[in-house]
């Protein structure tokens, strides 16, 4: 009998405000340890929270993003629980009235993975471990999360991995958070369960806490539904507890059972008033929507003639999409433009880290005119991609990699004479290609290049050759 | 003249100070060092802490201003205490509790702000119940303090130190906190005046919380004029706390000999189950002084009162459960000497840093909000502080105000209630009530008892009505013959 893997993902995204949800303190990643922190996000008695509004903007943002309804009055509650990192012993989140609510992540397919919540909450400190002491780091502590909950939809760990690429592409869309897993803002609950396939019941599930890699987060899923079918089909039991992934061993171990799980004692905020949204706001921020990439992807197939694969290299990152978007303007083919900025500019940047942040020195403006000189064929494609490469090096200007002189036009007349020139003084290579031999003509077709400083099309110059060959 | 009012027959000690200051009768600095000797002579153990440096400090900038002919504000100049669980910025902050020993703010609650921008003298730190917890400044982990009424009796709590300081003469106003009567209750057993004021109407920021959503700081003094004098000082929007009402903007002072005829008065029957006879007396005997003031007074019925200890004791320990979750002895305050893991250190810690009666409405909180007993508890607890607040919306659709006791006794004697906690908590009963609505109450003395204690009343009244209950608090303290109950023969006699 056939088992079916049931998965759900609890997503924690770090928002990208400048100031914590709580307190005046930047949110910043990376600070000295403890410089980031004040009376109120490291709880000293008597203070009191006060919400960043900034915090509810960017979680209404994701949840219209994702689809969601937003709860037009929402409250904060207390979640306590010990440990050293959580100074006030409780982390005030959202339990019964969270801001978004029922909404998807729409995967390839057209399968939609149906999202339950979204709430917002402070994100702990940082315990650092350094030989035999554990220092605690409050940096951290009172940085803005949401939680994105979904249903159990999710039925493969592909699934998983393309739910949890959506996801990050549609918060860096709406720029509320980087996303990026191996800072840790963004993180992954995964609750597992299995179940004969037809079954629908749900069977009893366990949860992977605290993932921040999607290949671990797929390797966990695949590791866990076997060992679950495996308990099941040898007479065990699942039990409902709470695991941690080891990456070393690629298995998953106890952290603690259902006896022993935290009661969070949630109650409400007595510290914070209750959230109001008003409609003309949310009206207002859904104009502020950007078209996501999945949009992006579809139009620049469809319009510009672009593969699928190129399209979702450049829709990957919204500053990619941007600066290509922006490079486009008054080009005929779009194209050229992808294949130079996954072609040349791509090469300069080598992580995704970088790709995502694309800081690089080149403009949209100067690519634009670099692919507009190419289009007036006053330069051939060679000399672009060097051109572009030296900009990226340098940061130097379309004008001053290509020099005015070489830009100076020149006529079909010009290049009819060049290949007349050039006909003339190869003979060999004339006749090698009159008897057949096409490799010939590309000969040729280098010696023009060269007279004229590769400012003439490649193809325009073939055309004329055999033309004046056929002539002579 | 404050405030261009003729106050020839003011029994104000403010106003009295404020006059002999800028009549240059004494200096800040005579002043303070009255106040020193007297505290030092004391032996009501009502301060823990002195901030000596800070107050002569003060005195001098506030002689300075007067020397050279500035103006000073009413309070500037003014010897004056906090309870101990108000943040003081570079003053050590302890709640009372072995747990806060050592611990000195980094930053002032927003009361002491207000207040120290108005230059005036913080004297010292006032006892209190351990974390606010108690009716009789018995839990304190420096000691009890003493009713300056007589010694053998409480001065009542929590902020018992507050109020025997003020009854005594050795701080001419104090801030306590009140959650579920702390500030009136110790007011009526040391016969002088006390606000709780409308949940909102005054920052809770620095206050450290016992339970937030019923704490509320307000001014303890010996006559209603004080009272306003300090409610108009501290009651001020504080975007720091988020339950502070934006709207505030109080001028009772100016306003406190406002006409009160015409004004409806509610007695609730519920009020007088079970309490002492002379109290019921006492406050029968203010009915009558109300009614030959044109103002009309009618018993009636208010049933729903009799959830108020429950609802009280539930929701107000859940809040405290968590409030005081934070002292683990990691970051500031009392650490355990030996322990093997972090587990065992936290356990330690608040074992031996925390008293009896703190870890008892702990544990009663916990259980509370415990899956499993949550609906049972803190859900209805809640669904009944609605009634609460429901039953009393519809009484003052009546009424504009409401007039009870404080508590059903007088002050009781040293260790009466430390063995039985129940008997504490009922202590409790007249005082919760306007907590759990989140109203305004005034407390001022409405006569003495046969052993010669003070006996307490309140008037309560609607959201932000502050400015009425004084007015008809100040009607009674003028009508009366208040030196009746300030009998105390101690403290600075200016």
């Amino acid at each position: 009998m056939k088992y079916e893997l049931v998965c759900g993902l609890e997503t924690h995204v770090e928002l990208s405000t400048k100031t914590k949800i709580f307190c005046g303190c930047r949110s910043h990643f990376g600070s000295e340890p403890n410089t980031n922190c004040c009376p109120i996000c490291i709880g000293l008695p008597g203070t009191l929270p006060k919400l960043n509004k900034e915090v509810v903007r960017y979680a209404i943002m994701a949840g219209l993003a994702t689809h969601c309804e937003i709860n037009l009055i929402s409250k904060m509650d207390r979640k306590n629980y010990v440990y050293p990192d959580l100074p006030k012993a409780y982390q005030i989140s959202q339990y019964d009235l969270p801001l978004c609510k029922n909404g998807y992540v729409e995967l390839e397919s057209g399968k939609k993975i149906r999202i339950n919540r979204i709430h917002i909450e402070e994100d702990a400190g940082k315990l650092v471990h350094k030989g035999q002491d554990v220092l605690i780091d409050y940096n951290r502590g009172g940085v803005p999360l949401i939680e994105i909950v979904t249903h159990p939809d999710i039925s493969s760990s592909d699934e998983a991995k393309e739910y949890i690429e959506k996801l990050q592409s549609i918060m860096r869309y709406i720029d509320v958070s980087d996303c990026k897993m191996q800072e840790g803002s963004m993180r992954c609950d995964v609750n597992i369960s299995v179940r004969h396939e037809g079954e629908t019941k749900l069977g009893v599930r366990t949860e992977i806490k605290n993932m921040n890699s999607i290949t671990f987060i797929t390797k966990a899923i695949d590791y866990e539904t076997e060992r679950q079918i495996d308990a099941i089909q040898s007479g065990g039991e699942i039990y409902q507890e709470t695991l941690r992934y080891s990456e070393e061993t690629n298995s998953t171990e106890s952290m603690r059972n259902k006896e022993n799980a935290n009661d969070y004692r949630y109650f409400g905020e007595p510290d914070l008033i209750t959230i109001k949204t008003n409609k003309e706001d949310l009206e207002k921020y859904k104009t502020q929507l950007p078209e996501f990439a999945d949009g992006r992807c579809k139009r620049y197939v469809n319009d510009y003639d672009i593969s699928k694969s190129d399209a979702k290299l450049l829709v990957k990152y919204k500053k990619v999409s941007d600066f290509f978007e922006k490079s486009i303007k008054g080009i005929d083919k779009p194209k050229t433009v992808s294949n130079l900025i996954l072609g040349v500019i791509f090469r300069y940047i080598e992580n995704e880290s970088d790709k995502q942040e694309f800081n690089i020195k080149v403009l949209p403006e100067d690519l634009n005119k670099l692919v507009l000189l190419m289009q007036e064929n006053k330069i051939n494609i060679n000399l672009a991609k060097k051109a572009l490469g030296q900009m990226m090096e340098t940061g130097k200007k379309v004008s001053e990699v290509i020099p005015d002189d070489y830009l100076q036009e020149i006529s079909g007349e010009e290049i009819k004479e060049i290949c007349k020139k050039v006909i003339k003084s190869n003979d060999s290579a004339v006749k090698d290609y009159l008897s057949g031999k096409d490799k010939a003509l590309k000969f040729l077709l280098g010696q023009v290049m060269k007279e004229t400083k590769g400012k003439a099309d490649a193809k325009f110059i073939e055309k004329i050759l055999a033309g004046e060959i056929k002539n002579a | 003249m404050l405030n261009g009012r003729n106050m020839t027959s003011s029994k104000s000690v403010i106003k009295n100070i404020h006059d002999k200051l800028i009549s240059k009768n004494i200096s800040c600095k005579e002043l303070t060092e009255k106040y020193f000797k007297k505290i030092n002579e004391s032996n009501l153990n009502a301060y823990v802490k002195l901030s000596e440096d800070t107050a002569y400090k003060t005195a001098e900038k506030v002689d300075k201003k007067i020397a050279s002919g500035e103006k000073i504000s009413p309070l500037e100049g003014i010897p004056m205490t906090l309870k101990d669980n108000i943040s003081t910025d570079g003053i050590e902050t302890t709640c009372c509790s072995k747990m806060l020993k050592g611990y000195v703010p980094i930053y002032d609650a927003t009361v002491w702000k207000l207040l120290k921008n108005q230059n005036a003298v913080l004297l010292g730190k006032a006892n209190m119940d351990e974390f606010a917890m108690g009716s009789s400044c018995e839990t304190s982990c420096f000691g009890a303090s003493f009713n300056p009424h007589n010694l053998s009796y409480v001065p009542g709590g929590s902020s018992g130190g507050a109020a025997a300081a003020v009854c005594g003469n050795i701080a001419a106003f104090g801030l306590g906190s009140d959650t579920g009567g702390s500030i009136r209750q110790p007011a009526g057993f040391c016969g002088i005046v006390g606000l709780k004021p409308t949940y909102g109407s005054v920052s809770r920021y620095g206050l450290i919380a016992y339970a937030s959503s019923f704490d509320q700081i307000g001014p303890i003094t010996q006559t209603v004029e004080d009272t306003a004098m300090v409610f108009d000082a501290i009651s001020k929007y504080d975007p720091m706390d988020s339950t502070s009402n934006p709207n505030i903007n109080f001028d009772t002072f100016s306003h406190l000999e406002d006409d009160v005829k015409g004004v409806k008065m509610g007695v609730p029957n519920q009020y007088f189950d079970g309490i002492d006879e002379e109290v019921k007396q006492s406050i029968e005997k203010a009915v009558k002084v109300y009614k030959s003031m044109g103002i009309e007074v009618e018993y009636f019925d208010l049933p729903e009162l009799r959830y108020s200890l429950p609802v009280y004791y539930i929701l107000a320990c859940a809040e405290a459960s968590s409030n005081l979750g934070r002292f683990d002895g990691i970051r500031y305050g009392y650490q355990t000497k030996n322990y093997s893991s972090i587990d065992e250190m936290i356990c330690k810690t608040r074992s031996e840093g925390f008293g009896k009666e703190v870890q008892r409405r702990i544990l009663l909180g916990t259980y509370v909000l415990s899956s499993g007993y949550y609906d049972a508890y803190y859900k209805k607890a809640q669904i009944l502080r609605g009634t609460i607040v429901e039953a009393f919306k519809k009484a003052f659709d009546k009424y504009d105000v409401l007039l009870a006791p404080t508590s059903p006794t007088t002050a009781f004697k040293l260790n009466y209630t430390s063995k039985d906690p129940v008997k504490t908590y009922l202590m409790d009963i007249c005082t919760v009530p306007i907590n759990i609505a989140g109203l305004p109450s005034v407390a001022l003395p409405c006569g003495m008892d046969s052993k010669g204690l003070p006996i307490g009343m309140q008037i309560l009244g609607k959201a932000f009505s502050e400015q009425t209950i004084l007015n008809v608090a100040y009607q009674y303290e003028v009508f009366t013959d208040y030196s009746a109950f300030h009998r105390v023969d101690m403290g600075v006699k200016l």
